[in-house]
C-alpha cells in the first residue's frame, strides 16, 4: 500500500508547456507515471508529446478523470491555479512552485478546506510511491518500494534520506514532500495521519526545519493519537541565528518560536528517535525496523 | 521588505487612519526647522527594526534648538547595526490610554490574525507571554475580510480588560471597527506580512491616533508593488549610500543569490535550503563556525556555482569554502566546471574542499580531481576535512 498516490492515480499537469512542466512531465512518465492530460490556458486541443493538452482544468477531469494534479506554473498564477483545480473536484493538487504571495496562499488554502480537497505543498518537491507514482521533482532513480514512510519539508534533504535509505537496503512506501513556505497545504500531523492508517508503513522519517511549529504540533498528535508506528526525526537548522530567513519562506526563527531545540525536544518528548546526521537517519530507521543495513 | 515608521504612517494616512503631523529630516537643520513649524516634538529615529527607544533613539523637545541638536546625536547613531540616516519629527500627542492593534499571519492556523489589545505601548509578545488574558483576536475568512459584528467582539473582548475604559466602550468600539477594517483593507492591498499599530492611542478627546507603525511587505509579492520598491530603495541609496543592511546580503541580492551573513570563517554553498542549513550544522557539530548560508537551488549552471564562490570570497573572513551537492536537477559536473572555472578566474588559494552525490556524481568527481580540489562523497567526512584545513592562524 502507500498514501495519497498509487498507480491508480491520473495526473494532470497544469503549466505542461511551460520549461520545468514539460522537463519534469516526461521524467514523471519515464517514472511510470500515468500522465492523462495537461493544462495550458489557450493551448487546449493540441498535445504535448502526446499528453492531450486543455484550456481548463475542468475540460481536462471532464475528459480524461484525473484525480491528482501537478502544478508547476509561475508564482504569480500558482494560488489560482490550485484553486482552480479544487474547484474541478481533483482530490489531491501537488503545488511545485515556489514564491507564491502569502495572501494569496491563505486564499487558495482556506478554498482548498472549503471543497474539501487536498493540497501538498506549495514550494514542495512533490511526493513518490515508488514503482507506481511520483508527481513532482524528485529524482527518479533514489526511490525503491519498502517499509518506510517519509514526510519532509526541505527538498534536498529529503532526497538525502531517500537515497540513504534506499543504498542501505530500506525502501519506501510513500515520500511525501510538504514544502518550506509559511502557509501549507498537507502538515506533518496530516501526513503521520495517514501513514497510521497505512498497513505497510512500518516506521516513519520525519525531516523538520527551523519555523513554525508544525513539528511541535506533530508530536503532541503522535503522543496523544497513541500513533504506534516508530518515528524517526531529522531537524536541520539547529545553528541558524533568530530572525534570519535561511532560504526557505518559512524557515525563521521568529522570537520563542521555531527554534530546532524546541522541536527536537517536543518530538523525543512523544518518543520519536532522534537523528543528529543523515546517516543516524539511517542508522536508527534501521535498527527500528530491525534490519541490517546494506551497503 | 520593511518600511521605515514615516512610511508605513504616509500609507497609514492615506488610508483615512489618524496619525499625527510630522516631517522628514535628514539633517539637523531640517529637524530644527520642524519644531519651528509644530513646536514640542518628538525626534525619532527611522530604522526598520524595533528597540529604538530604549537605545536613545527617540527625544522629546520644545525648541528648534534642542531640536538640532538631538537630531544631530541621533543621526550620528547606529541602532543594532542599522546606521540612523533620517529622522521623523513629529508633533506630540495627549494621551489617555495606550493600546496595541496588528495584523500578522498566524501560522498554525495559515490564516491572517487580527489583535487587539488594552495593553499597547510594549512589544505584544510580551503582553503575550504576561498577561495573555489582555490579547483578543479575530482571524478573518480571506475573501470576505472582517465584519463589523466580528470586530466589535474583538473590541468589546480587549475591552473587558481596561475598566477605565468602561464608560467610552460603546464609542471605542465603533471607532475600532472603522480603523481595524482600514487597516485591514490597506495590509491586503499592500500584501503585508505585518501591519501594526502600537501605541494606537486614544486621545483625551477621544480620538484614536497610530503614534507609531510598522509595515512588512511580502517579498513574493513584490512585483504587485514596485512603486514601493522604488520608494524604499530610494530611501536606502540617500545620503552617502550608507545602507541598513548587512553589506554582504546586499551585494547578494544584486547577484540573485540566497546568502545570509553570519560571524565565523568557513564559507557555506549548498543546493537547497533544508539541505544548506544542514551543512551548516555539520560545520558546527565538526568544531568549525559557518561564515555564511548560501543556497545556490536547483539545477544550478556552472556559471552560478562561479558566482556563488565569487560572492562567499568576498567576505575576507572565509578561510576556505565548503561546497554540498546533492545532485538531483543539478549535475555534479555542471557544479564542478563552475568551482574549477572560478578557481582558476579569480585566483583562489583558499582550500574548498566539494561534497557531492546524485546526478553525473562521479564525472564531477573525477574533474575535480584532476584539478586538485578535494572531493569528498559523505558529507560529514568534508564537513571534517574543511574545519581541519581552516584551522591554525589567519594567512
Amino acid at each position: 500500500m502507500s498514501v495519497l498516490v498509487d498507480r491508480s492515480s491520473r495526473v494532470v499537469i497544469q503549466g505542461i508547456t511551460g520549461r520545468e512542466g514539460s522537463f519534469h512531465t516526461e521524467q514523471m512518465r519515464a517514472f511510470g507515471t500515468n500522465i492523462v492530460a495537461g493544462v495550458s490556458p489557450g493551448k487546449g486541443g493540441g498535445d504535448r508529446n502526446g499528453v492531450p493538452v486543455f484550456d481548463t482544468v475542468a475540460d481536462a477531469v471532464a475528459a480524461t478523470d484525473a484525480n491528482v494534479a501537478g502544478i508547476f506554473v509561475p508564482p504569480a498564477f500558482a494560488a489560482d491555479a490550485i484553486m482552480e483545480a479544487s474547484a474541478a473536484a481533483v482530490a489531491l493538487t501537488v503545488c511545485i512552485t515556489e514564491g507564491i504571495p502569502v495572501h494569496d496562499m491563505v486564499r487558495a488554502r482556506a478554498y482548498v478546506e472549503r471543497a474539501g480537497t487536498q493540497l501538498l505543498g506549495p514550494n514542495c518537491p512533490g511526493i513518490v510511491t515508488p514503482a507506481q507514482c511520483k508527481v513532482g521533482i524528485i529524482p527518479n532513480h533514489i526511490n525503491a518500494p519498502g517499509p518506510v514512510g517519509i514526510v519532509g519539508r526541505s527538498g534536498t534533504l529529503t532526497y538525502e534520506v531517500i537515497q540513504g535509505l534506499t543504498q542501505a537496503g530500506m525502501g519506501q512506501t510513500t515520500s511525501v514532500g510538504i514544502g518550506g513556505d509559511p502557509v501549507l497545504g498537507l502538515g506533518f500531523t496530516d501526513v503521520l495521519r495517514l501513514f497510521a492508517g497505512d498497513d505497510d508503513t512500518l516506521a516513519v522519517v520525519m525531516i523538520g526545519e527551523i519555523g513554525g511549529s508544525d513539528e511541535e504540533r506533530a508530536a503532541d498528535w503522535i503522543r496523544e493519537s497513541g500513533f504506534a508506528k516508530p518515528v524517526v526525526a531529522f531537524i536541520s537548522g539547529r545553528t541558524a541565528p533568530p530572525g534570519k530567513r535561511m532560504g526557505h519562506a518559512g524557515a525563521i526563527i521568529s522570537g520563542n518560536t521555531g527554534s530546532a531545540q524546541s522541536k527536537i525536544e517536543a518530538l523525543s518528548a512523544a518518543g520519536a528517535a532522534i537523528a543528529e546526521t543523515i546517516e543516524d537517519v539511517v542508522r536508527l530507521t534501521a535498527e527500528k525496523l530491525g534490519t541490517p543495513v546494506l551497503g | 521588505m520593511k518600511l521605515l515608521e514615516y512610511q508605513a504612517k504616509q500609507r497609514f494616512a492615506a488610508a483615512g487612519i489618524t496619525v499625527p503631523e510630522g516631517r522628514l529630516a535628514r539633517t539637523p537643520d531640517e529637524a530644527a526647522a520642524a519644531a519651528a513649524e509644530l513646536g514640542r516634538i518628538a525626534v525619532k529615529a527611522q530604522v526598520p527594526i524595533g528597540g529604538r527607544g530604549k537605545a536613545g533613539g527617540i527625544a522629546v523637545v520644545d525648541t528648534p534648538e534642542a531640536a538640532r541638536r538631538e537630531a544631530e546625536r541621533i543621526l550620528s547613531m547606529e541602532i543594532r547595526g542599522y546606521p540612523v540616516r533620517s529622522v521623523w519629527c513629529e508633533t506630540g500627542l495627549a494621551i489617555a490610554s495606550e493600546m496595541y492593534l496588528g495584523i500578522t499571519l498566524d501560522r498554525d492556523r495559515r490564516r491572517f490574525v487580527i489583535i487587539f489589545s488594552t495593553a499597547g505601548g510594549m512589544e505584544i509578545e510580551q503582553v503575550a507571554v504576561d498577561a495573555p488574558e489582555k490579547i483578543a483576536k479575530l482571524w478573518p475568512d480571506p475573501f470576505a475580510g472582517p465584519l463589523a459584528f466580528q470586530v466589535r467582539q474583538l473590541a468589546f473582548a480587549g475591552l473587558a480588560h481596561a475598566p477605565t475604559l468602561r464608560d467610552r466602550a460603546a464609542k471605542l468600539a465603533a471607532e475600532l471597527v472603522t480603523v481595524t477594517t482600514r487597516l485591514y483593507t490597506l495590509a491586503t492591498q499592500l500584501d503585508a506580512l505585518t501591519c501594526e499599530i502600537n501605541p494606537l492611542v486614544l486621545t483625551p478627546e477621544g480620538t484614536l491616533v497610530a503614534a507609531d507603525g510598522k509595515l512588512e511587505i511580502d517579498e513574493n509579492a513584490e512585483y504587485r508593488h514596485a512603486d514601493l520598491v522604488t520608494e524604499v530603495a530610494e530611501d536606502s541609496a540617500a545620503d552617502d549610500g550608507r545602507t541598513g543592511d548587512d553589506p554582504f546580503e546586499v551585494e547578494a541580492r544584486k547577484r540573485g543569490l540566497t546568502y545570509v551573513h553570519l560571524d565565523g570563517n568557513i564559507g557555506v554553498i549548498g543546493n537547497g535550503a533544508g539541505l544548506t542549513m544542514n551543512t551548516l550544522d555539520l560545520v558546527k557539530q565538526h568544531g568549525g563556525e559557518p561564515a555564511n548560508f548560501l543556497d545556490i537551488g536547483g539545477g544550478a549552471s556552472a556559471e552560478r556555482v562561479h558566482n556563488a564562490l565569487e560572492m562567499v570570497l568576498l567576505d575576507p573572513k572565509v578561510r576556505g569554502v565548503f561546497i554540498n551537492v546533492f545532485g538531483g536537477i543539478t549535475r555534479g559536473d555542471e557544479v564542478a566546471r563552475g568551482v574549477i572555472a572560478a578557481r582558476d578566474d579569480l585566483g583562489i588559494t583558499k582550500p574548498l574542499v566539494v561534497r557531492m552525490t546524485g546526478t553525473m556524481e562521479e564525472e564531477g568527481r573525477r574533474l575535480l580531481q584532476d584539478a586538485g580540489i578535494v572531493p569528498a562523497t559523505s558529507a560529514p567526512e568534508a564537513a571534517e576535512k574543511i574545519v581541519q584545513l581552516t584551522q591554525g592562524p589567519a594567512r
